[in-house]
């Protein structure tokens, strides 16, 4: 590769970042929102009871907008395989393919049967409508499955070997499924997808709630994501220790950048915030012995430097240490908010009352979303200059075509106006009541 | 046929597949964009929103599809597609997410002049897909995507006369299927008779225009891709090509009969014809200077892509007929129906009040909490890899019984205050 790639390498690797940051919360109301519009809609079947069957419709049509914008920008994201990193796709293709193409059917199930469940409401019988939204269910976690292994292959590349810059002995299913990077990293985003979507949804009758907007119909659609969020983020917790155990095994490097360890250290010690210059981290807090403990359950385990690979082969540090730093700061923030609703629920039986919870619930929707950006830049950046993990550069996978600041350019304002439209169109519907149907109980109506 | 050419079949049907049920889709678009702004193009504009919004979604995966299948199964001539064609093929993408926007935020549009606004995005964009994509097919056509990254002109190789007419093709056509499909729609949802009257008239110009413009495209190719135009008049490719030219004829004379629904099929066949024709004319060869069996992915990854295909295809076809049979049928059509709740036999809601009685007794609450000590007794202290199994199912049970412990209670709680 030449200098020509090099040139606008970062441009297409903003690009890449920016068609990612837009469609990864969209990823997030795929996989979680159509199990709980299913579960409203359960309880109207259980009860008959008008108000479930209101908030399912409502959240149907949220459900319906979104994918919508899901499926233009994930579409963006299939070009730029080819688009952005066409060596990438033609060197490898035949190795990690085979993901996207059965990934291809779960999303096939998905927009058929996202159609069929929009425009079925009234139109098919409850129980018929109701079970339509089963496989909606089923194809976002099949989805997500096919997805992450790609990605999961990226970081921990197998079922192949290199022959000159030819990809040889070629075995997909080892490649995709034999893969224990895989199951720390699903986990991890299956679950992120409920806590994005719960604190989203709960934040935005949060808000309500302090606004004065507090009958039953509101109080049932903020209990509902604001459960499964809060169960969702401690365990959460649990899965990305996890994880970063396993990045400590696998991708010693990428480590190394999360800490800012510069050189390798016997009982390494963690450093929370700070900034990483010089070959250490500076003005942070340091706890002795903590990362080895972490890292290896073992305080005195040695960690892994950076310096165990030369200059050019370092992910940026302080960009993958302020992501990692931002995932697990606000991750650790948002499971103590759980664990404060489920301690109220329990001991109380009741949903908490203090101003501050509910304020704090309204920022956790927005502060789940830079979690989420935050631990995908992690992974992502921290795998550079890598795109296939010690085996293919960044730099030789780009494309060979120049201007690719006049796409970044179309594309970012493209995606300015469909952001606009998103939120436009996510107040209409948050206003608009249902056509034939009371609408939600005024709020005052319901007693405290 | 080899093994190496089955994954090509499969890229090519879902090519027609989507030049079918998605040029449907565009040409609605087109029609949109011709009805005009305001209150005189409304009946046109609302009845082809309503027809496609269902499916456009479901139509759309098979450009997905005909995407991962041709980078799985022939990396070397997707690469070397995508680089060079980045040009109208990122035009292309930037068209389906203004279209995949505009059906979105058509919902929330109330009234006339913020909808005439979403439409004209909508419209737009519809027109230049389809001949952006066109321009890439022919491009592919006559020879002008060398192998390797990004090595052929990124402009010249789809300026060429062949690529600018097969763009143009595909909008006609698109609008030429839109007309048939949408007056079919128009017939059998019993809408006036003035609009299908409108749509019939504009499918029998559209077609004549598609028409013309297909035959326009040979006069193109015998000047511009000369050894293309030679394969098109041989062998199997020539009866492909009579296939499409008295299916195209077949579609406008029903379509003059009023026979709408048959001549949605027959629109149908002469898209497969033409897709089928330049295939067999280009064999075997699939870029310049690379054949089929060259860009081909190894044995391993073709049988796992047939096998992917065609199981997919065991869930995709009833599911995908299920759709249609209930947009076909009326029983999915759009608007807002006047009644509220359709009848419902409420059930005595047993399963609810056996839980709401367990949870109350406090063992889901308990349950919860083992499902979670276990959990980080497994996946958190322990190292193996089966006990970090046991520890992911242990942590979604607990969400799961937690969920279970505290919502149904919690609901049964707000109905009573």
């Amino acid at each position: 590769m030449g200098a020509a790639h090099q040139a606008y390498l970062l441009e297409a690797r903003q690009m890449q970042a920016l068609s990612f940051a837009v469609h990864i919360p969209l990823v997030c109301f795929g996989i979680a929102f159509p199990a709980m519009v299913l579960f409203c809609e359960w309880l109207y079947l259980r009860s008959g009871d008008q108000l479930y069957r209101t908030l399912a419709r409502r959240w149907t049509r949220i459900m319906a907008a979104l994918f919508a914008v899901g499926v233009i920008t994930g579409t963006i994201l299939s070009f730029e395989m080819g688009l952005l990193w066409p060596n990438f796709t033609a060197t490898f293709g035949s190795v990690f393919g085979l993901g996207f193409a059965i990934e291809g059917f779960s999303f096939f199930m998905e927009a058929i049967f996202i159609g069929i469940y929009i425009y079925g409401w009234n139109r098919l019988s409850p129980r018929a409508h109701f079970w339509s939204g089963i496989p909606i269910v089923i194809a976002g976690m099949t989805g997500s499955l096919m997805v992450i292994a790609v990605n999961a292959w990226m970081n921990h590349p197998g079922g192949f070997r290199m022959a000159g810059h030819k990809a040889v002995d070629i075995h997909p299913l080892k490649a995709l499924f034999a893969n224990g990077f895989l199951w720390p990293e699903l986990t991890h985003m299956y679950i992120a997808g409920y806590i994005v979507t719960g604190f989203l949804v709960a934040g935005a009758y949060a808000i309500g709630r302090l606004r004065g907007k507090w009958g039953r119909y509101e109080r049932t659609a903020l209990a509902i994501p604001l459960t499964i969020a809060a169960l969702a983020s401690p365990v959460q917790v649990l899965v990305g220790d996890w994880a970063a155990r396993d990045v400590a095994v696998q991708q010693p490097v990428k480590l190394a950048a999360f800490e800012g360890l510069a050189h390798t250290t016997k009982g390494a010690s963690e450093h929370i915030l700070g900034w990483y210059e010089d070959e250490k981290v500076k003005y942070g807090i340091g706890i002795p012995k903590l990362l080895s403990f972490l890292a290896f359950h073992n305080p005195e385990a040695t960690v892994q430097g950076l310096d165990t690979v030369p200059k050019d082969r370092q992910p940026p540090i302080n960009v993958v240490r302020f992501a990692f730093q931002a995932m697990v700061g606000i991750g650790t923030l948002l499971a103590l908010l759980g664990a404060w609703l489920l301690a109220v629920r329990v001991r109380r039986r009741r949903l908490p009352e203090s101003k501050w919870f509910y304020r704090a619930v309204a920022i956790a929707g927005p502060a789940s979303l830079v979690a989420l950006i935050a631990g995908w830049v992690t992974t992502e950046v921290g795998r550079q200059p890598w795109v296939v993990y010690h085996v293919m550069l960044t730099s030789e996978a780009v494309t060979g075509a120049g201007g690719i600041v006049v796409g970044y350019t179309a594309l970012a304002l493209v995606y300015l106006g469909v952001a606009c439209g998103v939120v436009w169109i996510l107040r209409r519907l948050a206003r608009a009541p249902l056509g034939g149907e009371p609408s939600s109980p005024p709020s005052t109506a319901a007693a405290g | 046929m080899h093994l190496y050419e089955v994954p090509l079949i499969f890229v090519l049907v879902g090519l027609v597949l989507y030049a079918v049920l998605a040029g449907a889709d565009f040409g609605a678009g087109f029609w949109q964009l011709l009805a005009g702004p305001g209150e005189r193009g409304a009946p046109i504009r609302d009845h082809a929103h309503e027809a496609m919004a269902p499916v456009w979604e479901a139509n759309h995966v098979w450009l997905i599809f005909v995407l991962t299948v041709t980078w799985t199964a022939y990396p070397s001539a997707f690469g070397a597609i995508a680089s060079t064609l980045c040009v109208p093929l990122f035009i292309a993408a930037l068209g389906i997410v203004m279209r995949g926007a505009a059906y979105a935020l058509r919902a929330g549009t109330s009234s006339v002049r913020e909808q005439d606004r979403v439409d004209l995005v909508f419209a737009l964009s519809s027109v230049t897909t389809p001949f952006a994509l066109g321009t890439v097919i022919g491009a592919i056509a006559s020879r002008t995507v060398p192998v390797g990254n990004a090595a052929g002109g990124l402009l010249s190789s789809w300026t060429g006369a062949t690529p600018l007419i097969v763009g143009v093709l595909a909008v006609a056509n698109s609008a030429y299927i839109a007309a048939v499909f949408l007056a079919a729609d128009a017939k059998r949802t019993g809408r006036p008779r003035e609009l299908q009257e409108a749509l019939r008239a504009r499918a029998l110009v559209a077609g004549a225009v598609a028409g013309l413009v297909a035959v326009a495209g040979l006069i193109v190719l015998h000047a511009d891709a000369h050894f293309l135009y030679t394969r098109l008049f041989e062998g199997s490719a020539l009866a492909a090509v009579i296939v499409s030219a008295l299916a195209g004829l077949a579609t406008l004379a029903l379509v003059f009969a009023r026979l709408y629904e048959f001549a949605r099929y027959s629109a149908g066949l002469a898209v497969a014809a033409v897709i089928a024709g330049w295939a067999l004319a280009q064999r075997p060869a699939l870029l310049k200077g690379l054949t089929v069996q060259q860009a081909a992915a190894p044995h391993d990854t073709l049988v796992l892509v047939i096998v992917a295909v065609l199981g997919g295809g065991l869930i995709l076809f009833p599911s995908l007929a299920l759709l249609f049979r209930l947009v076909l049928r009326g029983r999915l059509d759009y608007g807002e129906d006047a009644d509220g709740a359709p009848a419902l036999a409420v059930s005595d809601g047993s399963g609810l009040t056996r839980l709401l009685a367990v949870s109350s007794s406090g063992l889901l609450a308990r349950v919860a909490g083992a499902c979670l000590l276990i959990g980080f007794g497994t996946l958190t202290v322990a190292e193996a890899g089966w006990a970090h199994a046991i520890g992911v199912v242990a942590l979604l049970g607990f969400m799961c019984v937690g969920f279970l412990a505290i919502v149904p209670a919690q609901m049964a709680e707000l109905e009573r205050e």
